[in-house]
């Protein structure tokens, strides 16, 4: 069905290939968050992962900066429909992260725990492999508070809510279990590529 | 499978049924579509196909109250947006496009969740929580509500008459705008950026403790007023925010 007298405002063909289906490129960095910014101080900042209830590791914060570090540039998709390209990032790998911590995955999925309070689910196998960091910097400079820091999650080929902010902690669960927005009509897995925007997209 | 089986998520036409001018940059759109009833708060995305099959997708609030027989998205004309102009020079009654939804199950506010009930906007993000206010009215009408709404000017003011209405009824509803760049409209209101101290200020006037807020706008407005209200001691599990983010849209 198209609609009448819209004509709409075409990317590049070169923008075309790097959007996902019903994304659009922004310039800016928008915000999207559920509530008020935490304000994380330095020195109470913990970084910790669990099997469950149980827990595998602890970083404090000069523990965690002395870790091996990784630079990634690349596309973000948010799912209210911006992208952004060519986004800076320096952080930790998640697999340096596990070699670190002595850790073996003991689960397939896990959910990335926030300082508010969100969390949101992503498999194991999405965030090894060199597919995603604890990202402390962004363009070169220590991580806004609005954006996420000191730290937050970086899953840059999933809809960046899997990107938790102001990231906690991972804990590895025996099922894939629903985090905060995928409690609230957003998708278990959420790839731009697929548009798996909402739960029962398919 | 019966159309109501539908997924939320299919595509379904929207037929556009009135258009009302709300401000010089403002207009609602009041649609007919056969999506379920939403929940205040709420957005739909919806989606514009050229000719040739190329598509922009776009989400917007719904500022009616749950139930409305027409579905009223309040939509600002944005400079170099792609979808906000089609609607504002383009878009007319009897015009159709396609909607999903309603979505989104957090910025949402519901009669049974009560009060006090604290609802702050900037421009055009007073629009989901138009539907909120309007949902009290109908269903909740003893539950304290103050609405704090920052606007440019008093021109600018979406729903402005409807909220005046509300506040002058003097039935739990309190109504304090504020103006940026043009003079008030009425004594009680301000004509000053929407701070910590003002915010704080028009809070001990209202008198009551929010047990829920909901605060909706520009990225700056929203980090700026939900810091306010969590250093005036509300927790920041009670408080919701959904940001207009930087691009025009």
């Amino acid at each position: 069905m198209s609609t009448r007298g819209f004509t709409g405002r075409r990317p590049t063909q070169a923008a075309a290939k790097r959007l996902p289906p019903g994304q659009y490129q922004t310039e800016d960095f928008p915000v999207l968050s559920m509530g008020p910014t935490p304000q994380v101080r330095l020195a109470d900042w913990r970084f910790t992962l669990h099997d469950g209830p149980r827990p595998l590791a602890s970083f404090t914060w000069d523990e965690f900066e002395a870790l091996p570090r990784t630079r990634w540039r690349g596309d973000i998709h948010c799912v209210t429909k911006w992208s952004k390209f060519d986004t800076e990032w320096e952080g930790v790998t998640v697999d340096d992260l596990f070699a670190a911590a002595g850790v073996t995955p003991p689960t397939g999925y896990l959910l990335a725990h926030s300082f508010d309070d969100y969390d949101t689910n992503v498999p194991v196998a999405d965030l090894v492999g060199g597919r995603a960091m604890i990202a402390t910097r962004f363009a070169d400079a220590p991580l806004h508070a609005e954006h996420g820091g000191p730290a937050r999650l970086l899953v840059p080929h999933l809809y960046f809510w899997k990107s938790a902010k102001w990231v906690r902690g991972l804990r590895f669960t025996a099922r894939d279990e629903a985090g905060f927005w995928e409690l609230r009509g957003y998708h278990m897995y959420g790839d731009p590529w697929r548009e798996q925007r909402y739960t029962d997209d398919p | 499978m019966s159309r109501d089986a539908e997924p939320v998520s299919a595509w379904r036409e929207a037929t556009i049924e009135r258009i009302v001018v709300r401000t010089p940059r403002v207009k609602s759109f009041f649609l007919r579509t056969p999506l379920a009833h939403h929940v205040a708060g709420q957005h739909v995305d919806v989606r514009l196909t050229a000719e040739d099959g190329y598509q922009a997708q776009r989400a917007y609030s719904i500022a009616s109250a749950p139930g409305e027989d027409a579905m009223e998205l309040a939509i600002e004309e944005l400079r170099d947006g792609e979808v906000s102009p089609y609607f504002h020079e383009v878009a007319q009654v009897g015009d159709r496009f396609e909607v999903r939804g309603p979505l989104g199950g957090h910025f949402i506010w519901r009669a049974r969740d009560g009060g006090p009930l604290l609802l702050v906007g900037g421009g055009s993000g007073v629009a989901p929580l138009m539907a909120m206010a309007r949902h009290r009215a109908q269903a909740a009408p003893d539950v304290p509500a103050l609405l704090v709404y920052s606007s440019r000017t008093w021109e600018d003011v979406i729903f402005r008459d409807e909220l005046l209405r509300a506040h002058d009824a003097r039935n739990g509803f309190d109504l304090v705008l504020t103006t940026t760049r043009g003079p008030r409209g009425r004594p009680q209101d301000h004509e000053r950026r929407l701070d910590a101290t003002l915010l704080s200020a028009i809070m001990g006037r209202w008198g009551h403790a929010p047990a829920h807020a909901y605060v909706c706008g520009a990225d700056t407005f929203v980090e700026a007023v939900t810091a306010a209200l969590v250093r005036d001691g509300i927790p920041a599990a009670q408080v919701r925010a959904e940001r207009y983010g930087g691009p025009a849209s």
